[in-house]
């Protein structure tokens, strides 16, 4: 019962923030310097009626909210109108039916767009997370139990080193050495224009494309969860539980699994969850540098093409990643410590 | 007389950190204890009762080391075991109940699953099921009832951890328990519940017991001889009632003057002034030279040695030597 209404306490808050991030998301791009419609086509050639059909074609012609034309105060426009035909509720409504918008790039559905997109990135981000996370708390278990020897040194030299690294630079770095030194392909997702006989054929290809993303992504993210997973385990190891579970006669593997692991395992959450918000940053320098066709480069592509609604969709869901990540470390949370169960 | 169940000689530790001299924490400390017998190791915090107990299990951290010595468990050197041997040995023939339980119990499992875990380390032949019937018949032997098994350390009070602490530590009836200080950060009352659940499950279940304590009067209750250290050596070993009203060393004597005595209420209470040495920096003489009201001479140049006044009542004082 009390963990039900943990449970519904926790959705009702994910749901709360959501709501939240698609208002603000809607004014941060309504506040920003110039009607989208111009500062997007900055042709002059166009006439008069042309950028005002644009303007009606992306529904710019409406109040954002009643009374307000614009988030400008010399534009006040006409009051009062339908206050279902503003906007902002014409946003609120297509979100609810899974529509973004229409890129003024593009002139297809930002949704569609979106979506081949955030596969590409998932399929990135969590090869690379899954590989950072067993790579850095397995070499953070050895260090930690290692500690003051060589091991523990090198593996730490090592995880600072990879920690401190530009996460471009070394994706270039890696990128130049892959493929002079091997032949990997130097971007994109698939060998364009290949024709491929089978699906294991298409597969191989994706996965010599992956490599390289994937392994700069890995040690870059490899070297703090394997520091974060030393200093914390190091703590618990000196806790009296661990004392208790020597004097047990348990072996140094059980001690480790049963009583240290579980322990340290409550930063590392937090810290994955955390991770899997910025990571979206990481993603944008390494989907750039290996022209992968993601979220990030998406973004970035974005930007220098005044893509308002496509930018617009990509926070929305960035955001809505993120909520989602703290939403399930919370959940996690619970389920590994008992002192957060009981609220 | 038989062989002794415990028979600890001439244990030395030293502790080594780095860009300080060696620290002797333990230095030739020797005791026996027979079946069921309970005895009180006393001294003041620092004076090495607590790395004592650790060492007979060899559970010092990485910068004790057992220097030399013999600990015999029932005629065997459990010195010269190995890692695993002696990982056999804990907890099955002598277990340990630690000071403050909340941080010797882990936060995240339940206090069931800490014990039926012991229970199932030494008894590997119990299915799961039968390690939980014992772990809730343990529970019910300290009166926590096995209705709790499932919940966690944080959702019990302080004495019922230690209540736990005990079960745990008879999960596998061992022969030897030592206590180490089990009542600290506990109120007067649930003290002496603790205490009086030990003395009863001691008797019950024909335990020694080791119990590690500043305070006299639980030695006077509850023991049979009494182990007095003081800065790493013993001061003094003999039977309860020669230590209590025989202290042959200063340091015992003063000990007693600074336990408050309840038949006169007005009597200002005694302390012994100075501090205890520190471990790397020891004087050459007696150890407890500096402080003692008895001193002469001699004591500040000659280490006195154990000095038998009777088969079983040992001091290492200048002053009993010169009297026998």
């Amino acid at each position: 019962m009390k963990s039900l209404r943990f449970l519904a306490a926790r959705l009702g808050w994910a749901f709360l923030t959501i709501l939240f991030v698609v208002t603000l998301n809607f004014f941060i791009f309504r506040v920003l310097p110039g009607d989208p419609a111009r500062a997007g086509l900055r042709d002059p050639r166009l006439t008069r009626e042309a950028v005002e059909a644009i303007r009606v074609r992306f529904g710019l012609d409406k109040p954002v909210i009643n009374c307000v034309q614009a988030l400008n105060p010399f534009e006040a426009g006409d009051c009062l109108v339908n206050p279902l035909d503003t906007q902002f509720f014409i946003y609120f409504g297509n979100l609810l039916r899974g529509e973004l918008g229409i890129s003024y790039h593009t002139n297809r559905p930002v949704a569609d767009h979106l979506g081949q997109m955030l596969w590409n990135t998932v399929l990135l981000i969590g090869a690379g997370q899954v590989l950072a996370i067993l790579l850095g708390v397995a070499l953070g278990v050895l260090a930690a139990w290692k500690s003051r020897t060589r091991i523990d040194v090198g593996a730490l030299l090592f995880s600072l080193l990879a920690w401190s690294l530009p996460t471009f630079w070394l994706g270039i770095i890696l990128l130049f050495w892959g493929s002079s030194r091997f032949g990997l392909p130097i971007g994109g997702k698939l060998t364009p224009g290949l024709p491929f006989v089978s699906q294991a054929a298409m597969l191989k290809d994706l996965g010599r494309h992956l490599l390289l993303p994937t392994l700069t992504y890995t040690i870059v993210f490899l070297g703090e969860y394997m520091l974060i997973m030393r200093s914390t385990l190091l703590d618990i190891l000196s806790e009296d539980f661990i004392l208790t579970a020597k004097a047990k006669g348990l072996r140094t593997f059980q001690i480790l699994k049963d009583h240290a692991l579980r322990n340290a395992m409550l930063p590392m959450v937090t810290l994955i969850a955390l991770n899997l918000g910025f990571t979206v940053a990481g993603a944008i320098q390494i989907e750039t540098v290996f022209s992968w066709p993601g979220l990030g480069g998406a973004v970035f592509n974005a930007v220098g093409q005044r893509d308002y609604p496509m930018l617009q969709g990509a926070f929305l869901l960035l955001a809505v990643s993120v909520i989602l990540a703290n939403l399930a470390a919370d959940l996690l949370y619970s389920l590994l410590d008992p002192r957060v169960r009981v609220d | 007389m038989t062989s002794p169940l415990l028979d600890v000689r001439d244990l030395s530790v030293d502790f080594h950190l780095p860009g300080r001299p060696p620290g002797h924490a333990v230095s030739r400390v020797g005791f026996t204890l027979q079946p069921g017998e309970a005895m009180g190791l006393v001294g003041e915090s620092g004076c090495g009762k607590t790395t004592l107990s650790l060492a007979l299990l060899r559970l010092l951290p990485p910068q004790g080391r057992i220097v030399s010595g013999s600990v015999k468990f029932n005629g065997r050197e459990l010195l010269a075991l190995s890692e695993p041997e002696m990982a056999n040995v804990r907890w099955k023939d002598i277990s340990m109940i630690f000071q403050g339980a909340m941080n010797a119990l882990n936060p995240v499992a339940s206090i069931g699953a800490q014990i039926s875990e012991a229970v199932r380390r030494h008894y590997s032949f119990m299915t799961p099921v039968e390690a939980r019937t014992r772990t809730a018949e343990l529970l019910d032997m300290v009166g926590i009832g096995a209705a709790r098994a499932g919940q966690y350390p944080h959702q019990y009070s302080g004495g019922m951890r230690q209540r736990a602490m005990i079960a745990m530590a008879l999960a596998c009836s061992p022969q030897i328990v030592i206590a180490d200080e089990p009542t600290t950060a506990l109120d007067v009352m649930i003290q002496a519940q603790i205490l009086d659940l030990l003395d009863r499950l001691r008797r019950e279940l024909g335990l020694a017991v080791i119990f590690v304590t500043h305070d006299l009067g639980v030695v006077a209750e509850l023991c049979d001889k009494v182990l007095v250290m003081y800065a790493g050596v013993t001061a003094e070993y003999a039977g309860v009632d020669e230590i209590y009203n025989q202290p042959r060393h200063p340091y015992t004597q003063e000990l007693l003057k600074a336990f408050p005595d309840l038949s006169r209420p007005r009597a200002a209470l005694n302390s012994i002034p100075g501090y205890p040495p520190r471990i790397d920096a020891l004087p050459p003489g007696c150890r407890f030279a500096p402080r003692c009201p008895a001193v002469f001479d001699r004591c500040h140049i000659d280490q006195p040695a154990l000095h038998a006044l009777t088969p079983e009542h040992l001091a290492a004082c200048h002053l009993v030597e010169s009297e026998s």
